[in-house]
């Protein structure tokens, strides 16, 4: 409780009100996102059983590189509507969870957007997370992988590493970018022993045919690090954004996956070893 | 089961118990303490219902409950003034042979509690369909005074003036106060002749002090304890048991403890007849008998399935008006279950496994209400028991175990939703609440309604001029205005209490507590997350009043973006904080009734709907007419930040400026608690956890998908046990009526991302 919001000790006084705000941060310049001490910040949840394991607080970074034809999120596509943020304040509320985290067994999560589109940011919010001891999650396509340092990778307990289609025609036809760089970041992941689970987004008509699945599924099962694969059910959650946003959505028409599409889906990716959850 | 042939005798009843002070005094919990046995493992032990078991809860549901649901009332006494001993016995089918005991001689059949007020019950009856006897309205009406009777013969003009206007509604002036838990595991460990023997005792303690009110009252208030007493004693013989010795075996403890429990209803329609803190009591019997050989796992869950088959059906006549106001004809028979013990034990027995199990066994259904008091140091196996058994149910809410045990010891128990209170030691005077949202807007109007346009309150400048409204200003007249609010609000209850005692004394309930009690008045505010927002609106945006012909303001225009309530941001939160400790600070500044100690609730029941109709709009955007959020959640869709940060907002409100419980109703979508079964029960242990250990006092626990509910909404016969948690409480939801489905289905659903 802050001193302004005390009562007065005498009936009679004038009654408290809360005095002027905290002083009021100046506002970031230029240098302060280069260099990480400040960053683009769509919105911040405590999400449970989303963005990795336990209850997590998610830092949703704006901006992202991709154009994925089903994103839910496309109002993080870009920066300018974003929130500036300085990175201190949000590593003292990752401090002020970080009880509740060993509780949930959850911990903090960056997601986006991609959060890799702000390495400095995202890098110094995982430091100090991961120097709290708190459970640090990274949620990428994996395309602006090599933007991640050593140094970032040491601090990152889990990445979720969206792998989004199986070879570069599709991945293009999806995302309007190139399957390479993820492969390359899954591969040195992969070599440095970190956990990942990969996301696969399941889209009838777009990413469903079995030869994609098969394909996503070869490259999962090549990476020995690979604890999980979540298979999602595309849905239409996004679509009023989409309007919102006046940007021309492909996928208006697009039935959401089913429970036996998911099923197939998930059974190909256990038929080559790996884990998918119930 | 039929009554034991020879009388027994106190050493049998209390073979194999350990010794303590309990044999010196009346003193349940020491007994408790010696001999329970915490139990630290799993589930997997339990039974299902025997074959009597679902006989009995189908005949019930064919022959009984299905008819009430289609015509709200199944029956109605007219001729018999309800008493403990006024109903000849009777039973469900011939398979109720368990744990026995009705409220009158017919399931769901209801009787009349005129004490409270004839106009209520005549309302109620005609309501049902029925007619009034006129030789029962005569009694009522000519030679006996109720309570209402004495309550507007001395109310003030203000208090009407405030009561017409709403910003106070719901006052228990003509119906039962309830909130008051008799001891009711007394009659099973001493038996009655003990417990009449010791009130008789006490009656005298004074005997040579000189004549005072105080003094004749409390002489006479022990003579009629003594009175229900022995009434007691004759219900027990009219269903073939002796009640006046301890009981024998678990099967005699839990029938001789709700024989206690059903006097009380038979007796009082207090809002809330609350059942206790029972699990662990019950399980000495249970686990005697066990090791004893003369009771198996089934033949326990089967006594206790026939406890809750009972529990489930208590009744009373209520009116309509009644029913906008503790919506779903709830009784809150809540028992409260688990926590800790001051040494560090869990209080946590095979019986509270049991407890649950009955959700399984008869399938979810809103009473009684089982309370969880949750320590996240509780056993693993127990917590993931009552994390399944919410997702199954949308049955069961939780209690800070650490609020409430460093506050009132580790006997206490909940009565009603969130009034936490030492069992036998302590009882309340409810106050139902006032609107502390619609005080904001008479802070502004200088008293005049924002509804009607009426001056209510004299005496108070308004806030002149078209520019925005400035904080210091807002804040001066609001902290003014509560002043008057409160003073006529606490006037009200004090009058309300001095009388109910006089015309509607619980005697029965108040037999089975100590004869020096602690009371405490439970006062209450609503609409605190709307002033909230509101405070903060006009704090860090720019709010302009608009005002009618007349001046009066009638709506806010709100530009720019603030803080909103239940989002974990400290500059709305502090606002709520500071809104619960202004008002505390002006109740604390009364004289009360009876000495009692001062507390309120953030809790709204279902109030929150009639609190809303009768309220202007705010400067948060707040829609008049609308239904408030209830207890202290955030505004419905406000808290967008999940149900962690939801639940860490509210957990800032300090405890001790709401000592009788800050209420938070929270509903999540079973995806958002995890991908499967296991997945979702540990992230709800993990919220439940995190979200106490961050001071919050309590959670109710829907996992509900918004579909269902709107399905049910439209095909109400496919969902005749859909069990939703509202404010404290849990209802059937097809039983609220539309416009109290619909406020349920605007509350906020946490969907995770």
């Amino acid at each position: 409780m802050t001193a302004c919001l005390q009562p007065a000790d005498e009936s009679n006084a004038v009654p408290p009100v809360p005095a002027s705000l905290p002083p009021r941060q100046a506002e970031p310049e230029p240098r302060d996102f280069r260099e990480g001490r400040a960053g683009f910040l769509h919105s911040w949840d405590m999400v449970t059983a989303v963005n990795g394991p336990g209850t997590r607080l998610t830092y949703f970074l704006a901006g992202c590189p991709l154009r994925c034809q089903y994103c839910h999120n496309p109002d993080t596509f870009c920066q300018d509507q974003a929130e500036q943020v300085w990175t201190e304040d949000l590593i003292r509320r990752v401090r002020r969870y970080r009880s509740s985290f060993l509780l949930t067994g959850g911990g903090l999560t960056l997601s986006g957007g991609e959060p890799l589109l702000q390495p400095a940011f995202a890098g110094r919010l995982l430091h100090s997370a991961h120097e709290m001891g708190v459970h640090t999650c990274l949620d990428t396509s994996g395309f602006l992988g090599a933007l991640a340092d050593d140094q970032m990778l040491e601090d990152i307990d889990l990445v979720l590493l969206d792998l989004k289609a199986g070879d570069e025609a599709l991945y293009h036809q999806v995302t309007t970018q190139t399957l390479a760089p993820t492969l390359a970041f899954g591969q040195r992941l992969a070599d440095q022993h970190k956990p990942v689970w990969i996301r696969f987004v399941l889209v009838p008509g777009l990413t469903d045919r079995p030869d994609n699945i098969r394909a996503v599924a070869l490259r999962a099962a090549s990476w020995p690090n690979v604890e999980r694969v979540d298979v999602l059910p595309f849905h239409q959650m996004g679509r009023h954004k989409w309007e919102t946003l006046d940007i021309p959505y492909q996928l208006a028409d697009t039935p959401e996956a089913t429970r036996e599409q998911v099923e197939q889906a998930v059974a190909v990716f256990r038929s080559l070893g790996l884990n998918c959850p119930d | 089961m039929i009554a034991t042939e020879t009388k027994p005798t106190v050493q049998s009843a209390y073979r194999g118990f350990k010794d303590g002070v309990w044999r010196e005094s009346i003193d349940v919990r020491d007994f408790i303490q010696q001999n329970y046995t915490p139990y630290e493992g799993t589930a997997e032990f339990l039974s299902g219902p025997t074959a009597k078991t679902l006989s009995v809860w189908n005949t019930l549901e064919k022959d009984y409950l299905s008819v009430e649901r289609k015509q709200r009332v199944y029956d109605v006494d007219t001729h018999t003034p309800a008493d403990i001993d006024a109903f000849k016995p009777g039973y469900i089918n011939t398979d109720d042979n368990v744990i026995v005991g009705l409220q009158t001689d017919v399931p769901l059949k209801r009787a009349m509690m005129p004490n409270g007020g004839w106009r209520m019950v005549e309302t109620a009856l005609n309501e049902a369909g029925k007619e009034a006897d006129p030789e029962v309205r005569k009694i009522f009406t000519r030679y006996r005074k109720t309570h209402n009777d004495g309550v507007f013969d001395i109310y003030t003009p203000r208090i009407r003036a405030a009561r017409s206007s709403h910003i106070i509604t719901g006052l228990p002036d003509a119906y039962g106060r309830g909130r008051i838990i008799g001891d009711y595991r007394r009659v099973a460990l001493y038996g009655i002749d003990h417990l009449i023997a010791e009130k008789k005792r006490d009656k005298d303690r004074y005997i040579d002090q000189p004549f005072s009110e105080h003094w004749a009252r409390y002489r006479e208030e022990i003579s009629e304890q003594i009175k229900a007493l022995k009434k007691l004693l004759t219900l027990g013989h009219s269903y073939g048991f002796d009640l006046s010795q301890p009981a024998e075996t678990a099967h005699e403890a839990v029938q001789w403890t709700y024989l206690a429990y059903l006097a009380s209803v038979k007796s009082q329609d207090g809002a809330a007849m609350s059942f206790g803190r029972l699990s662990a009591f019950f399980d000495i019997y249970f686990e005697r008998d066990l090791n004893e050989g003369t009771l198996t796992e089934e033949g326990a869950q089967e006594i206790i399935d026939a406890l809750v088959t009972k529990l489930r059906i208590v009744r009373f006549l209520r009116t309509e008006a009644y029913d906008q106001i503790f919506s779903g004809d709830p009784y809150w028979a809540t028992w409260s279950d688990a926590g800790f013990g001051d040494d560090g034990r869990p209080m946590v027995t095979r019986t509270s496994f049991r407890l649950l199990q009955t959700l399984r066994n008869l399938g979810p259904a809103p009473e009684p209400n089982i309370t969880i008091f949750w320590n996240k140091n509780l056993p693993l196996g127990y917590r993931e028991f009552c994390a399944a058994i919410s997702i199954e149910t949308s049955a069961i809410q939780y209690e800070s175990d650490e609020h409430i045990r460093s506050h009132w010891g580790d006997d206490a128990a909940i009565a009603c939703c969130v009034s936490p209170m030492k069992v036998g030691k302590q009882m309340q005077l409810f106050g139902a609440r006032v609107n502390a949202a619609k005080s904001l807007l008479y802070a502004i109007n200088g008293g005049r309604d924002e509804v009607s346009g009426k001056q209510i309150v004299p005496g108070y400048e308004p806030i002149k001029g078209d520019g925005p409204l400035e904080f210091e200003e807002v804040w001066q007249k609001y902290d003014d205005m509560l002043t008057w609010v409160v003073g006529t609000y606490v006037e009200a209850l004090n009058i309300i209490h001095y009388c109910h005692d006089r015309y509607a004394y619980e005697a029965v309930e108040m037999a089975l507590h100590d004869s020096e009690i602690t009371r405490t008045m439970g006062c209450g505010i609503a609409g605190l997350s709307i002033v909230a927002d509101s405070l903060s609106a006009i704090r860090y945006a720019r709010v302009t009043p608009i005002r009618d012909e007349t001046g009066l303001v009638v709506d806010y225009k709100t530009e720019g973006s603030y803080p909103v309530y239940g989002n974990d941001d400290d500059r709305a939160d502090e606002l709520a904080k500071l809104v619960v400790k202004t008002v505390m600070d002006k109740i604390r500044a009364i004289k009360l009734y009876r000495d009692a100690i001062p507390t309120q609730s953030i809790l709204t029941i279902t109030s929150n709907v009639v609190y809303g109709k009768a309220t202007g709009a705010f400067p948060s955007g707040h829609e008049a007419g609308t239904p408030f959020s209830p207890g202290a959640n955030p505004e419905n869709g406000r808290d967008t930040h999940g149900m962690l940060a939801s639940m860490f907002s509210v957990g800032k409100i300090s405890y001790d400026d709401a000592l009788d419980g800050i209420s938070l109703t929270n509903t999540i979508t079973p995806q958002a608690l995890g991908q499967n079964k296991q997945e979702r029960v540990s992230n709800l242990v993990g919220i439940l956890d995190a979200g106490m250990q961050e001071g919050l006092y309590h959670a109710n626990i829907n996992v509900l998908n918004k579909e269902t509910l709107e399905d049910a909404v439209d095909h109400p016969e496919q969902y005749p046990n859909l069990t939703v948690r509202v404010s404290g409480y849990a209802v059937n939801f097809v039983k609220l009526t539309r416009e109290q489905q619909l406020d349920v289905i605007s509350r906020t659903f946490h969907k995770g991302a």
